[in-house]
Parts: C-alpha cells; structure tokens; sequence
C-alpha cells in the first residue's frame, strides 16, 4: 500500500540525474551521521501464552490500524510472512516476514527490538531499514502501543518463509545512506496533543500520524522520496493510484464530513462520493474491523484537515451533462453508452440501489486523472469483507486512446471544470505503472 | 449504421450502433452461440471472448472499440467435429454440468494457456478467478486445464 | 380401462428363465400422491394403474414413452427434463439398456406438453426413480413384446432367445430379425405389465458406464444448446420494466420516451406490468432503461430488517408434529440446547431466465426452461385466458436453475407479451438484477434443537423444531406468477401449503434416519412469507440437516465420543452405515489430524428425504485466524444411489452439490433494507470462485447393481455444510450455527487475542 512518488517534474523522471540529486543529498547526511547501530542480542521466541489476551486483542486492533497486513502479505500468502513486492522509484523492495518465526521472521526479536524497528528504523542486527516501512510515522506510536502490537505478532502462527532479495539502484541498496535520508526525514517525539482541540480530534491525530500512516500516500514526496512536511496532506502517489489532497485543495463535489469520512473508512464506500478504490481498498477493509470510536476520530481529523475545502459552484444535485459531454467527446460518449453505461448510465440497477452517481465521484473532480485512469484499467473489487461494489477491468478491451476518449467524456458530463490536458499519455503512464515489478 | 469486424479469421460488416457491446454484435449479428449474457456489468465472464488474443468481457466492450481488432470466440478455437485440444480436454473430463459458463471458462483459459502454455495449479485458480461457475464444475474445469497445460508438448491452440 | 392382451402377460416361469432381476419398486401409500417432482408442485394425472412402477403408475401406454420405426431407430419420450443435471444421458442410458439399443439409435425427446407423458415437476431428485423406473420398466415391456413377436415367428419358447444389443432379436442358431421387422407385426399402445423382466446388470452394455453426456460437445464449441439460443424468424426482443425487487412498482416509469427508442415496436402495459419490445435486443436494453428512470415504492409490507429469519418465530404458524415417539424416561446426564439458522439465498444462476414465446392461430407456444412444463401450460392458460389444449410448452434447456428461479415467471411474462403482438415471436430476457431481485429465494429458516445424552454416551431424548415458509410455492395456477398480481384484472396468489411427508419441504429430513429414543420433531410452517420464496435445491433439508449434523457432533463432543462411531451407534440403515464407514475409510478418519486451532475435520451424513440417495462425507479444512478465511483442502464423499445409470453423471452432481453447499455456508446471504432486495449483482451476492475451491474433492459412488435407482441430484447438499461447520468446530473449538460462515463471524467467535493453541 506504500510507495514512493515523485513530485512531479519532467526533469526529475530523468532516472540519472534523480539518482545523482539523491545520492548526493544521503552522502552529506551520511557523512555527518553515524550510521552504525548496533545488534539487540537475539531472544528465545517468547510463549504465546505469556502475554495477556487484552494486550493480543488491543495489538490487534492496531494492526489493521497500521495496515501492518497489507504490505507484508504477499499475493496469495500466507498473512504477515512478507514478501510481497513494493514498486518504487527507486527499485522493488520485498517485506518482510513479520510471523514469529526464528529465522526467517521476528521470533528472535525482544520488544526493544521491536520498539527500536518501528521508531528507529532498524533491525534487529543493527542495519537500517527502508523507510518502505514508514517508520517516520510510526515514530510516533507510544510505546505501551507498541508493545501491544508487538504481543499480537509473537503470537501468530511462524511461518517459514524469507523474502526475495531486494532489486534496488545499485548504490541505493547500500544501508548506510539510509542514515542520512533519516537524519533528514525521521524526526522523534510524539504527536502533540492540541488542548484547543477536542479529545477525539488529538485521538485522530495520534492515529493518522502515527499509525495511520495516511501522509504516506497523501503528501507529495520530494527527490529523495521524504515526505514534504510543509505540504502535508497536498496529495500524493501510490501503488500508481493518485492519492487525492487531504487538505482545503480536497477536489470532492461534495463537503466531506466526518459522517460521511466515518461511512466511508468504514464500508468502503460513501454514498455522497462513491467506493474506495486501488490502495484504499485494503485501508477500508481494515478499518471496518477496528473500535467504531477510532474511525470517528480518524474522520474527526482529515475532515478538519480539509476546512477551507471549497465544493464549486454550490449546485446542490450532481452535475450531469450528456449533451454538451457528447458534443465535447463523441467517441467517449459511444464507448461509455456500450462500456460504463450497463452500471454508471440513467436507469442502471447500481443507480437504482442508491449508488452514487459519478458526477460525486473525486477521481474525476480531481485536477490529476491518474486515479481514474486506474480505476478505468483495472477495476474494483469490493472493499469490504467481499461483498459490495464490484467493477470490472478495462485494461485489456480499451486502448490508451478509448480510455483517454471515456474519460475526457465523463470529465465533461459530470464535471464542468476545464478537461484534463495530454490524457492519452496520462493513461499511457498509469497503464506503465499498473504492471507488476 | 454499418461496421466491419474480424471474428475468427473472417470480417463482417453488421448493421449494429457502434456502442452496441460485442456480445449482441457476436450473438444477434452474427448468429454466435458461444458468448453468453450472464449479468452485463463484467462480473461473472460468460461472455468472455478473446480481443487481440487478451480475454475481455465482450458484454461491456462496445463495438466501436475493437476496431481492427481480431476477435476470437469458442467457436473459432473448433468445431463439434474438430475440437482444439482444450475443447477436447472439456468433453473428457466431462467438464460441464448446465454448461452456460462453459465456453467463457474455455476462452479465459486458452488466453492463459496462449500466454503461459504450462502454468501450474496456483497460477490457473488466479487466472479462472474473473470467471463464476455456479453449479460447482470447477474440478473438473480445472482438470481440463491441467491436461493441456501439463501435456508433454506445447499445448496452447489447437 | 386394461387393455393388456394375452401376449403381453408373462408367467413366473418365464420371468426367472428371463434371468432377470426383479426391481420391485413399492411406494408406501403416502407416497402416491407426492409420487413426481418431490411432492412440489401440483399432483400430475390421477394414477391408472398402482401396480405400475414409476411414471408408468399415469402412463401406462408403451406407445406413450416408445417408438419403433421400421428402420429400428427408436424415438423415446420422457417427461423429464435437461437441467444440466445429466439427466437427459442418464435416462437415455437407462432405455438404451433396457430395449437393448445403442444409444445412438435413440432420439430422445423431452418435457414437451404435446409430445411426452405428464411425469410432473422435474424435481425433489424424483427424475430416476420416477422417470427412470419408467423408462426402465417400458423398455423392459417392448423388449419382451419384441422379444414374443420373434418368437412366434420361429415358433420358439421366448425364453430361449436373446437380444443382441445392436436392434435385434436373436435366436439359438443365429438367426436374427431386427427391431423394425419386430415392431411393424405389434402394437405398443398397450399397457404395460408391472414385472417384465429387466436385463441382467452383469450384462449390462450402457447402465452403469459412464457414458459421455450427449449435450457437452455442442456446449463447449458454441453449438445452440439453450433457450437464449433460439432465433425464430421475425423474433423480437422484450424487457419487461419493474422495480429494483418483489413487492416494489416504479412510480413514473418513462414509458412515453421508451418508446420513442430507436427499434422499439411496442410498449406493453397491462395494470402495473410493463414491457418494452424491440427488433435487437441492444434496443431493447436502451429503451428499458429509459423506462426505468423513475423512482420506486414498497407495495408489500417492510422487509425484515431487524430479525432475518428470526422474523418466522414471530408470525403465525401451523404445527405440524413430525416425530412424537415416547421411549420412556431415560436418565440424561447431559442436555445441549442451540438453535440454528440460515439466511434466505438466491438461486445464482449464471444465465438470467429467458424464455420464448409464439402466440399463433389462437394458440401460444412456450419455450421454457422451467422444471414444469405441464404445470405451466395449464397454469398460464389460465392467466391468457386460452384452453389448456391451446398451450403448448416446450422445455428448453437455459442455465442451472437449482429450484424455482425466475424461469417460471419469465415464461409466463414472455406468454402475456406474445398474446399481445400474435404471430411475432418473442424473446423475453430478464436482467441480471431482475433475476436477483424478483426471483423466489430459498426460505430463510431457523431451528431450535435439544438433545440429551444418557450416562451411556447415547441420545437420550430429541427436541427439534423447524420454523419455515413453504418451499413449495411453484405457480400451478395462474395466480401463482408474480405478474398475476400485477395486470389487470389479475389472479388472487396461491395459497402457501407445506408438502406433506415423506417427502416435507420446511421439515424435509428433520426427522432422523437415526433411531433415537423419545423424538419431539415439530414444524412450525409459517403461511406468512416476508420475502418471496420458493423451493431451493434440497429444501429445508440444508438446515435441517445441518441443525442435526452439528448437534451430533457437539453431543458426540460432551459424551466423549468419536464423531463417526457416535453417529454408528445410533444408525441401523445398513446401507447409511455403509457411506459412512466408506468415506471414513477414504478420508482415513481414524487417523486424521486433530484439531489444533487451525486444521480440524469433520464429517457429515444424510439420506436425502430419507428415500433418495445416501451421502456421507468428510472434510479437511484449514482457519485462518487472521482474516478467519476457511480453506477446504480436502473432501471424500460416498454416494449411495442405487443402481447407477451413470456413475460419473452422479460424482459430477455430488461435486457440484457440495461446492454449491459450501458457498452457502461460508458467504451467501440475500441482503434487504426495508424497502428492497439489496443483493442485485455478483458484487453485492459474492459466491464460491476458483480461488476458494477445495483442494481436494473425491466421491465414490457406491456399486448397488441392480438396487432401485435413488434421486442423487440434491444428497450432498446438506451434509457439506454440516460437515464445514463441524470442522471449524475440531479445528478451532468454536461452534458456529448461523449461516454463512463468514471470515467476520469466525473471527468474532475466535476472538482477536486467540492463542493458537487453545486449551480442548
């Protein structure tokens, strides 16, 4: 669910002159800053039976919190053995196996080792680790947290299984620049608590800061792929998916309230907006899971990270222009009458169950058509617990120029924002980013 | 309004509206029994077809995008009387019990075995998974599979 | 009324010479009026002749299931009809051992109101033994009635001749004459005689083999196979216009811009029944969702929200006492109460109903693919208003429909809309959210059960009580179609009736196979049906068999007994103990794996209806307890059908069967708000797909040679879900009792923290 994006600028897609910005900035804070720590002594694997099943219970909440499963669940594996590829820019990176197994998972890991990886960002044998594992997030966690979340994986089930050896840029595989990018990017302490805020809006900070790690797809990256702290929440890429801004810029037709971000987070679909797609999937899945007080606060939190988010012109029903989308993008019009119309078309079975029309839908509010694009090529799957909305691939039926045609349709119907400039290529790039590494 | 469209080696020209989706082109055009409609929302696949060798839900690809496309459907891997050796492979394992999603499975399926002409269990459970069998064949779908997949020679095509 | 002549009646000695074996099939009396389709439906023609086996019992003519030509070939009629289930080859298979003929030689005609006998429904799993015993007996007849004709002609004792399998009748020196010659010298418009003998099965060429179904080469290389196939000339195509479910109506339906539509040549509107009609179907779908732009209301009363099937307890019911024995008071040291429950379940057929209609020369002809067409033309006779002569249906094969799906009433509608455009053929296709939505679902039901175990490890005392609508609502009056209620003026609906043992529907296999001591088993049948239903492949037999199942096991469990040698100790059927030691064995349960938090194994048995096919099987399966994903590695099911006709025709049944079954279990559920059905599309009614399918699945069939044919089509449907949910119980310690068997509802009962290990 994690990966890096680039800012966007033409000149830094040129992978060698990013490579040398990088290294250069990470050499500098190398060179100031220690990079050796050193090795927790290995620890007999702790008895499941030692720890206290509300502590299991409470760690267990917090896992689908972090989304700990996401990542470090391959494809079809088994759950939390890791290996699972992360496409970066700068490489793929494969997780690891986070079962209490001795030798190929975190069985010999002591609750300090633990606590130091998450805040640290570091193993157990003293190397640095990627900050794939968004550990400047998870900085923030509170120790009596982590040592929760810490007794919920020592008591799942080992399994035996080391991951692939990671496929990164030749000098960014060295681990010793990762303590440069952290003397840049990974700043200690606790998120503070604001007193003028209420209990459950400094609950939500605590969770979307720390464990949430949502910044991870919401804030723009910089070259060296650290957070842009003065952007927070401005919007972001992930797994190829366009991660909308979280902040006023949020480009939802309607306001998103904490109702609705609560409905949302928590059944994987918002009737005033429309389903979680791509990464936020597996985000919503997770949440559906957890303490319904803990979602409220989450809600409580990005809803006021996005005051000031203006919804346009204040027209109250959802825009939908067939005629003038038509006139705008003829051949869009006849492929979304054959293509999209059976679900998103007046009179459709979805729009009779009360499914939100696409005039709602912020993938096409959106000022980036990554996200749609996406969505168009490679579906939805229902987002909670199997069941719900369910949209079927485009990849391989549409071209890069029919999807571009579709989507510069629906940007016209259900939008009356300017159209999205160089869309075949835009499709081009997320068709690119859609194939696995 | 007329079209023109390559569906198994042979092009046709059909009087259909461009958006009309290819499964009513394939099954009211042209007379093609193979391609179903089992719900036409891209969920369940019997109307699975093969565009460009890719297999695709013909019931949302409307006619105005395939184009110069070649479109392949069962009927064009073999007849009654010379089946292709997945064909075959179905009527072996007599993989079908009311057989409506049958010609999609064998479409999605050849589009693996065109693709990778020896996948292993795991990889053709991942493939078919787009596909819905409701009376419960999926055994002996995926023995027919396995006994193209896992002969000796290449087995993709006829 | 009997027209046997001399020729046909055979004398004792003549039937041992025959060396035949005798297949005496005897129905109890109650039986008689339930004797097709499982008692669903309405009862087909008044027997004639009792002594009759089968269907013969309503059609006793020869000449009304056999034809002979003179070129041999036969032509053979049945009135039983292609689900999918095989049926068609096994039947077939059947005459073709009994008249002695190679398959090919048949043309086998099915389920045709004009053509074939009145067999009933195709349903309850009854097409074996009904239509089957049928066939097998006429078959018999002609054989012997050719057999006689040869005879006479060389002068020769009958019992000295044979028949060669090939069409002819053979004598001791090798003279033969053919079947064509034979039938030309005969009538078969006679009766038949109830004990002509059957061939022997250790000569048998086809019965018993596994002959390649003759419907699959067309289905796997775009051959017409199905109703949706038909193209008449001049066809129209045909949507009807409704609301997202059963019980709503579109308020401001736009019928006016509908058929304004390019290709639409009509709008038919008759009361709240609403159809667009155009020249290709794509026009068709455009003008049915203009018309459907509207918003809708309830017209039926709020869906149960709140209590899902618990709703039943709350309403009206009839008691109808199934068991009530008294044993005498037995010491209990061990008393299990729990009750179980399942959700109501959509059939799923892949292909959405269609049907074709032709309305011509004062007539209308059905193509259907309903399990009943001769219920059908006399039901929607009356709802056109035409004499039943006038209606012919003709069964048309379309997807699995499982139970009563929307086949009936997309006939029915597809009838209205021909009657008003005569002499054009129509094609009416229901949608896929239309089947979802207005189709009958399987009832929701619910059981209480309490059971007690003596100091001997035995059941002590049996409590059962099932809630349940009837299963049985398959219209065979007009007023039994959704779209009775809906024109104008319209049809009262049919009044909901259980169906009575042995077969039951609501209590079908509540009462235990099992001898058990001091039974209470009660169906509470519930007229009142909140959502429309109708009857699902087994019936209530999936829950019932389920409650029973479980319970078994969690006594089995408090007695400190093996789950197999607990049921053995309660069951004397020799034939159930047989299944179940069989796929004991074939599971090698005396040495399977014991629970340990996340493997466990549990098995399951049922006779289904207790007079069809006995089943037994058992499981492996595999918890995830972080996602409380169920993985079935491995299932062994033993199958007792009889005398198989085709014994890969009934493993293909029991496979399905038990696939079908556990996605019931583990994540079926029709969904509701108050105002509709919320399960309208894969997405929102997911079931079982490739990646969720057993590793493993094994079945043997049982060899019974020569045994009465048992329905096989419905056995394994319940025992799977018993037996899942006995293995999550072994693998986890957790009993689970309300379907489905979600991941949520595992790891609810799991609890977070679970140690992997928990404590037995």
């Amino acid at each position: 669910m994690r990966a890096f994006g680039g800012t966007v600028s033409g000149l830094m897609q040129k992978r060698s002159v990013r490579l040398a910005a990088i290294i250069a900035v990470l050499a500098a804070g190398g060179a100031l800053a220690s990079t050796w720590r050193p090795a927790i002594a290995p620890i007999a694997s702790p008895e499941p039976a030692s720890f206290p099943a509300q502590v299991v219970a409470r760690g267990a909440v917090l896992a689908k919190l972090g989304d700990c499963a996401v990542c470090h669940t391959a494809d079809g594996g088994r759950p939390l053995a890791g290996a699972r590829p992360l496409a970066t820019p700068f490489g793929t990176l494969y997780s690891d196996n986070l079962t209490p197994d001795p030798e190929t998972g975190i069985g010999q890991w002591s609750a300090a080792a633990f606590r130091r990886a998450m805040k640290d960002g570091v193993a157990r044998d003293g190397s640095h680790l990627y900050p794939a594992l968004p550990y400047e997030h998870f900085t923030h966690v509170a120790d009596a947290d982590l040592d929760a979340l810490y007794a919920y994986l020592m008591t799942r089930a080992p399994v035996h299984q080391a991951a692939p050896a990671n496929r990164l840029i030749p000098p960014l595989g060295f681990r010793p620049l990762l303590a440069g990018w952290k003397l840049l990017f990974l700043h200690h302490g606790p998120v503070p608590v604001d007193p003028a805020r209420s209990a459950q809006w400094n609950r939500g900070a605590y969770l979307v800061e720390g464990l949430g790690h949502c910044g991870g797809c919401h804030t723009p990256r910089n070259l060296a792929g650290g957070e842009e702290g003065w952007h927070a929440y401005a919007g972001g890429l992930a797994e190829g998916w366009h991660a909308p801004a979280l902040d006023a810029a949020n480009p939802a037709a309607r306001r998103w309230t904490p109702d609705a971000l609560y409905t949302y987070l928590r059944t994987g679909i918002s009737p005033d907006h429309s389903a979680a797609a791509g990464p936020m999937g597996p985000v919503t899945e997770s949440l559906s899971t957890v303490p319904d007080a803990d979602v409220r606060a989450i809600a409580t939190y990005i809803a006021a990270r996005m005051a000031g988010h203006e919804t346009g012109d204040g027209t109250p029903r959802p825009i939908d222009a067939p005629a003038r989308a038509a006139a705008v993008a003829p051949a869009g019009a006849v492929l979304f009458a054959g293509a999209c119309a059976g679900c998103h078309g007046s009179g459709a079975p979805m729009l009779a169950q009360g499914r939100p029309q696409l005039g709602l839908a912020s993938s096409l509010t959106d000022p980036d058509p990554t996200s749609a694009s996406q969505a168009v090529l490679r579906g939805i799957e229902p987002p909670v617990a199997g069941r719900g909305p369910k949209m079927p691939p485009f990849a391989d039926s549409l071209t890069d120029a029919q999807v571009a045609e579709v989507l510069a349709y629906v940007r016209a119907r259900y939008t009356n924002l300017p159209a999205w400039t160089g869309l075949a290529q835009r499709v081009r790039a997320a068709r690119k980013e859609s194939a696995q590494p | 309004m007329t079209t023109t469209l390559t569906v198994n080696g042979t092009t046709h020209t059909v009087d259909a509206t461009p958006d009309t989706p290819l499964l009513y082109v394939l099954r009211d055009d042209l007379g093609l029994n193979g391609a179903k409609y089992g719900c036409g929302l891209g969920q369940c696949g019997a109307c699975t077809v093969q565009l460009d060798g890719k297999a695709v839900f013909s019931c949302v690809t409307p006619l105005a995008a395939v184009g110069d496309r070649s479109v392949r459907t069962v009927e064009g891997l073999g007849t009654i009387d010379r089946m292709s050796a997945l064909q075959q492979a179905f009527c072996d394992e007599q993989a079908a019990q009311c057989g409506y999603c049958i010609a999609g499975m064998i479409m999605r399926a050849q589009a693996l075995l065109d693709a990778n002409p020896h996948p292993d269990d795991a990889q053709i459970r991942a493939h078919m998974q787009t596909n819905l069998c409701r009376c419960g064949t999926h055994m002996r779908i995926l023995r027919a599979i396995h006994r193209v997949a896992d002969a000796p020679t290449a087995g993709a095509g006829r | 009324m009997s027209r046997v002549d001399q020729a046909t009646t055979v004398n004792r000695r003549q039937l041992l010479a025959g060396g035949g074996l005798l297949v005496a099939f005897s129905l109890s009396a109650p039986g008689l009026a339930q004797l097709a389709g499982g008692g669903e439906g309405s009862a087909p023609p008044k027997p004639v002749r009792l002594d009759l086996p089968g269907s013969l019992k309503t059609n006793p003519e020869l000449d009304a299931w056999i034809r002979i030509a003179p070129d041999g070939q036969a032509t053979v009629f049945s009135g039983k009809a292609e689900l999918g289930q095989g049926i068609s080859t096994a039947l077939l298979q059947v005459i073709a051992e009994e008249l002695d003929l190679p398959p090919a030689a048949i043309t086998f005609i099915t389920a045709d109101t004009a053509r074939t006998p009145d067999e009933g429904l195709t349903a309850g799993s009854h097409s074996m033994m009904d239509g089957g015993t049928a066939l097998a007996n006429a078959g018999a007849n002609v054989r012997l009635l050719l057999t006689r004709a040869a005879a006479e002609h060389w002068h020769l004792d009958p019992g000295l001749l044979t028949t060669s399998g090939e069409g002819h009748v053979t004598a001791p020196d090798g003279r033969r004459l053919g079947y064509g010659d034979l039938a030309a010298r005969l009538s078969l418009h006679v009766e038949a005689v109830a004990h002509a003998p059957r061939r022997d099965p250790r000569s048998y060429r086809t019965m018993g083999r596994n002959l390649p179904r003759v419907d699959i080469p067309a289905k796997v290389t775009g051959g017409a196979a199905y109703v949706q196939d038909m193209r008449l000339p001049g066809m129209l195509h045909a949507r009807v216009v409704r609301g997202p479910s059963f019980g709503t109506h579109l308020v401001a339906p736009q019928l006016a811009a509908a058929r304004a539509m390019p290709g639409v040549v009509a709008v038919i509107r008759n009361g709240a029944f609403m159809a667009v009609v155009a020249r290709k179907e794509w026009q068709a779908i455009a003008a049915m969702r203009v018309a459907q732009q509207s918003d809708y209301v309830r017209t039926a009363p709020p869906l149960p929200v709140e209590d899902g099937p618990h709703r039943l307890q709350k309403l009206a019911a009839r008691e109808i006492i199934v068991e009530a024995t008294r044993d005498g008071d037995r010491p209990r040291s061990q008393t299990i109460r729990a009750s179980y429950s399942r959700p109501w379940y959509s059939h799923g057929s892949i292909g959405p109903s269609c049907a074709v209609a032709l309305a011509k020369d004062g007539g209308l002809t059905l193509w259907s693919h309903s399990q009943g067409v001769f219920d059908m033309h006399r039901a929607v006779a009356e709802l056109v208003g035409l004499p039943p002569e006038k209606v012919r249906c003709i069964h048309t094969p379309s997807a699995g429909c499982y139970g009563q799906n929307g086949a009936d009433d997309v006939t029915a509608e597809a009838g209205i809309i021909a009657m008003a455009l005569p002499g054009q053929p129509i094609r009416l296709q229901w949608m896929r959210e239309q089947e979802f939505g207005w189709e009958p679902c399987g009832c929701g039901m619910v059981t209480e059960v309490e059971a007690s175990i003596g100091p001997d490890g035995k059941i002590a005392q049996w409590t059962f009580e099932v809630w349940s609508n009837s299963h049985n609502n398959r219209p065979v009056k007009a007023g039994g179609y959704a779209v009775a209620q809906e024109i104008v003026p319209g049809f009262a609906p049919q009044t909901p009736a259980p169906i009575p043992m042995p077969e039951g529907d609501g209590d079908r296999n509540a009462n235990p196979l099992y001898v058990f001591p001091n039974m209470d088993v009660r169906y509470h049948f519930v007229p009142d049906m909140p959502l429309r239903v109708s009857a699902l492949r087994s019936l209530g037999a999936h829950l019932n068999i389920f409650s029973m199942e479980s319970m078994l096991d969690e006594l089995a469990l408090a007695a400190r007994v093996d789950p197999l040698a607990f049921r053995l100790a309660h069951m004397e059927d020799t034939r159930a103990r047989a299944v179940m030691s069989e796929a004991a064995r074939r599971f090698d349960w005396a040495q399977r794996p014991r629970g340990d938090g996340r493997r466990g194994c549990g098995m399951a048995f049922a006779r289904y209806k207790n007079i069809g096919a006995y089943c037994a099987l058992a499981m492996e399966i595999e918890v995830d307890r972080e996602t409380g994903a169920i993985t079935v590695h491995r299932v062994n099911a033993a199958v007792d059908a009889g005398q198989p006709a085709s014994p890969d025709g009934i493993a293909n049944q029991v496979e399905g069967g038990i696939i079908q079954s556990l996605s019931w279990a583990t994540r079926e559920a029709v969904t509701f708000d108050t105002s509709r059905r919320t399960s309208f599309d894969w997405g929102t009614y997911p079931i079982l797909r490739f990646r969720d399918i057993p590793g493993v699945i094994d079945v043997h069939v049982m060899d019974r040679p020569g045994q009465p044919f048992l329905g096989a089509g419905e056995t394994a449907q319940a025992p799977a879900s018993a037996a899942l949910a006995n293995a999550l119980a072994d693998a986890t310690g957790v009993r689970l009792r309300d379907m489905p068997l979600t991941p949520a509802a595992v790891l609810a009962a799991l609890g977070p923290g679970a140690i992997p290990n928990p404590a037995p």
